[in-house]
C-alpha cells in the first residue's frame, strides 16, 4: 500500500521516526533552525526623513560607521588642557558594525577560515576562531582574530590568548542552547589535532557547562583570570544563547566584568546540532535584544558593556534594525558562507560539504580558494556597508552611533500589542 | 626577593610579582591572604614561592613556570595549565587542574571535588596530578588524557578514597588509585585494571617526586596495591547520533 499524504504526519516526520527506529540515535542536523517561526525583522520598518530633517547623501557627505567595542566609562573627566583624564578600558576599533561569528577549524575547513580571516583584515573587522584553537597558518591574522575559550579549553594557552584582538568565553550558542559541542574523532585530522592540541582521531568533547562555572561569581573568576593573564590588554567577551530570561543573565554577565556580550538568537547556525534542539530551543534574537538593551538601560549599566548580536542576519536592513533596537554590532556567519558558495543543503554535520566549507576532506577543501573567496566576502560586506550608510542618510543620521538604541526609527507592522511592547516600538501609523 | 601580600588586592600584588620577575627568576611572597590569579601564565624559568593561603585560580594558564605553596590552596589551581609545576604543602579546594594539558601538580594532602576534569594530552605533553590524601566527587570527569594519582594518605576519618561519579565521561588518560576504593563510586564504561610494567614505572616516578617534596616514605606508599582506571572506549559517544 502506498503512503497516503497526511497533514500532520508529513513525510519528514515519518522519515525521522524511521531513522531513529533503525539507529536509536539522536537526530543531528547542520545549519540553523528551519521551522517557520516569526521573523520579526520582516515586521519592522525603518524611518526616513522628509522635508524637515533632510536626509543626507552618503556619496557626498561623510558617514560614520566605525564601531568601538569594549567597556565605556559611566562619565568622562578631562584635564584643564582638555586632554582625557579618565582611563579607558581597552577598546576594539572596527571599520564596520559587522563581525564574523565563531566558526572553528574543525567545523569548517582551514581554507574557509582563512578566507574569513583575509576578508576581516581587508575590511577592518574580526573573524572568530571558535573553540578550535588558532591554526599556525592564520597566525599572521592574529590582529583580526577573536579567540574563544569554551568548556573543553581546546588549544587555549597563553600565546593563543595573547594572539587575539579580544577573547570570547563561550557559554552558549543559539543553534543549541544548553548543550555542548562535540567534534567526532573522524573530523580530528592531523591539522585539526594541532590547532586543538588533542590526539588525532580523538573525540573533542565540550560539555554544555564549563564544569568550573556554576554561578555568575564563577564566571567572574574566569573573566578576570583571562584579564590577568593578558595583563588587562584584551577585552573579554561572553557569548550566550538568547533564552527565556536572557535579560537577567546578561545583567549578571555585565556585572561579572564582561566587556562585550555576544548574544546568539535561535536562528544561529552550527556545523552540527541535535535537530530537536536546533528547531525548538531558544528565542528570536529581535525580542531578546530589545529586552536586554532595555534591562541594561534600566539598571544604568548599558555603557559598561558592548552588545553584539547574531543569529541569521540576511541583509543590511536586518542589521540596521538590530542597531536601532540597541545592538552595538552584529556578527554574521551564514551570509559569508553563502558568499563562498554554500547552498544551504544543511548537511554540514556529514563533513562532506561540496563547497569545501564544512569539511576536512582534502579533495573538497581544495575546491575553496581563499584568494578568490575572501574577495567575495569583502564584496558582500562592502555592499552592506554602503547600504547601511544609505539607510542612515535616509533617516537624516550621519553616524551609526546616532542610530544605536534609537527605536524611534522603527515601526512595527502586523504585530500585537505585547510584541510591540517588548520590542519597545510603536506601530506603523503612530 | 620577598614581597608581603597582606591585605593588598590581587591586581596590585600580581603586578608587583610580574615586575619583580622581569629582573629575577624567583619571587617569594609572605602572608598571602586569598589573593587570586597568582602566577597566572607564569613562563618557564620563573618561580614563585608562597607562604599563606593563595586564592582561586593560582597558576591558571601556567606556562612552564613553578609555584610552591607552604600552606593550603583554594579552588581552580592550575586551571588550563599548559606546562610547569605546582607544589602545595597542604590541602587544595575544588577543580584542581581543570583542562590542564601539560606539567605536574603535587598536592601533599586532600583535594576537593572535580579534580582533573577535562585533563588532556597532546603528543609529548603529558600532564600529571598527584594527590596525597583522598579526593572528592567527579575526579577526572571528561578526562581525555594525562595521569591522575590518588594516594589516600593520612585519612583518620576514613573517608572514601575517591568521591562519587569518578571518571564520568572519561575518554582518555589513566587514573592510579592506591588501596581500596568503592566500586560504586566509579562510573560505568570505566575499566579497573592491574598496572602494567610501564604503568608501574610511571607511577614510581611520580611517587618518588611526591616523597622528595613532602618527605613521605616511598616504600610504604608503594607497598599497598594500586589499580588503574581507564576508559573502556576512547569514543564513549560514538553511537549517540544519527545524521538527519
Ligand atoms: S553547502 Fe556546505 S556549508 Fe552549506 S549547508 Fe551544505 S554542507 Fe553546510
Amino acid at each position: 500500500m502506498a503512503y497516503q499524504p497526511h497533514h500532520n504526519w508529513t513525510p519528514q516526520a515519518q522519515k525521522e521516526i524511521l531513522k531513529q527506529a533503525r539507529t536509536g540515535g539522536v537526530l543531528l542536523s547542520g545549519m540553523s533552525n528551519n521551522k517557520p517561526y516569526p521573523i520579526y525583522w520582516d515586521k519592522m520598518l525603518l524611518n526616513a526623513s522628509q522635508v524637515t530633517n533632510p536626509s543626507i547623501d552618503p556619496l557626498r557627505e561623510p558617514m560614520e560607521i566605525r564601531t568601538y567595542l569594549g567597556r565605556k566609562p559611566a562619565k568622562l573627566e578631562f584635564h584643564a588642557d582638555g586632554s582625557l583624564k579618565t582611563k579607558l578600558e581597552p577598546q576594539v576599533q572596527l571599520e564596520t558594525p559587522i563581525l564574523f561569528s565563531a566558526m572553528s577549524f574543525g567545523s569548517i575547513s582551514l581554507n574557509a577560515q582563512k578566507s574569513l580571516a583575509m576578508a576581516a583584515k581587508k575590511l577592518g573587522t574580526l573573524f572568530n576562531t571558535g573553540e578550535g584553537g588558532l591554526h599556525p597558518a592564520l597566525a599572521e591574522y592574529k590582529d583580526c582574530a577573536v579567540v574563544q575559550v569554551a568548556s573543553g579549553r581546546f588549544g587555549v594557552h597563553k600565546e593563543y590568548l595573547e594572539n587575539s584582538r579580544f577573547i570570547e568565553i563561550k557559554i552558549g550558542q543559539g543553534a543549541k542552547p544548553g548543550i555542548g559541542g562535540h567534534l567526532p574523532g573522524e573530523k580530528v585530522t592531523v591539522e585539526v589535532s594541532h590547532a586543538r592540541m588533542i590526539p588525532e582521531g580523538s573525540d573533542a568533547i565540550s560539555p554544555a557547562p564549563h564544569h568550573d562555572i556554576y554561578s555568575i561569581e564563577d564566571l567572574r573568576q574566569l573573566i578576570w583570570s583571562l584579564k590577568e593573564v593578558t595583563q588587562y590588554k584584551k577585552p573579554v567577551a561572553v557569548k550566550i544563547a538568547a533564552v527565556h530570561n536572557c535579560s537577567a543573565i546578561v545583567s549578571g554577565v555585565a556585572r561579572a566584568g564582561a566587556d562585550i556580550i555576544v548574544m546568539d538568537g535561535f536562528r544561529g547556525g552550527t556545523g552540527a546540532a541535535p535537530t530537536r534542539i536546533r528547531d525548538n530551543v531558544g528565542i528570536p534574537i529581535e525580542l531578546a535584544l530589545a529586552a536586554v538593551d532595555q534591562r541594561l538601560r534600566e539598571e544604568c549599566i548599558r555603557n559598561s558593556v558592548s552588545l553584539v548580536v547574531s543569529g541569521s542576519f540576511r541583509n543590511s536592513a536586518d542589521i540596521v534594525k538590530a542597531i536601532a533596537l540597541g545592538a552595538d554590532a552584529v556578527s554574521i556567519a551564514t551570509a559569508p558562507l553563502i558568499a563562498m558558495g554554500c547552498h544551504m543543503c544543511q548537511q554540514c554535520h556529514t563533513g562532506k560539504c561540496n563547497w569545501g566549507i564544512a569539511t576536512q576532506r582534502p579533495e573538497l577543501v581544495s575546491r575553496l580558494d581563499p584568494e578568490k573567496m575572501h574577495l567575495r566576502v569583502v564584496n558582500l560586506v562592502q555592499a552592506w556597508n554602503h547600504e547601511i550608510k544609505e539607510m542612515l542618510g535616509g533617516m537624516g543620521l550621519n553616524s551609526i552611533d546616532s542610530l544605536r538604541g534609537n527605536r524611534l526609527m522603527l515601526r512595527g507592522v502586523g504585530l500585537r500589542e505585547r510584541e510591540l511592547e517588548i520590542l519597545g516600538i510603536a506601530h506603523a501609523g503612530q | 626577593m620577598t614581597l608581603i601580600a597582606g591585605k593588598r588586592t590581587f591586581r596590585e600584588l600580581n603586578a608587583d610579582i610580574r615586575t619583580a620577575l622581569e629582573t629575577q627568576n624567583t619571587v617569594c611572597v609572605e602572608s598571602v591572604n586569598g589573593q587570586r590569579y597568582i602566577g597566572s601564565g607564569l613562563d618557564a624559568g620563573k618561580s614563585i614561592v608562597l607562604h599563606g593561603t593563595p586564592g582561586n585560580d593560582m597558576g591558571a594558564y601556567l606556562n612552564g613556570g613553578k609555584i610552591e605553596v607552604f600552606g593550603n590552596g583554594q579552588e581552580a589551581i592550575g586551571n588550563t595549565m599548559n606546562g610547569g609545576e605546582i607544589v602545595v604543602h597542604g590541602h587544595v579546594g575544588d577543580t584542581l587542574g581543570y583542562a590542564m594539558r601539560d606539567g605536574a601538580v603535587f598536592v601533599e594532602k586532600r583535594a576537593g571535588s572535580r579534580a582533573g576534569i577535562h585533563m588532556k594530552e597532546f603528543r609529548q605533553m603529558q600532564p600529571v596530578v598527584v594527590i596525597g590524601g583522598v579526593v572528592g566527587a567527579f575526579l577526572g570527569e571528561y578526562m581525555a588524557g594525562g595521569t591522575l594519582v590518588v594516594l589516600g594518605l593520612g585519612n583518620p576519618q576514613n573517608l572514601p578514597l575517591v568521591g562519587a561519579h569518578c571518571a564520568t565521561g572519561m575518554h582518555g588518560g589513566r587514573i592510579f588509585l592506591r588501596g581500596a576504593f568503592s566500586q560504586e563510586n566509579i562510573s560505568e564504561n570505566i575499566a579497573v585494571r592491574e598496572l602494567t610494567v610501564d604503568d608501574r614505572a610511571e607511577l614510581e616516578r611520580h611517587v618518588k617526586t611526591y616523597c622528595a617534596y613532602f618527605g613521605a616514605d616511598e616504600a610504604e606508599i608503594l607497598d599497598v596495591p594500586f589499580h588503574k582506571l581507564e576508559p573502556l572506549t576512547a569514543r564513549p559517544y560514538a553511537n549517540l547520533y544519527t545524521p538527519n
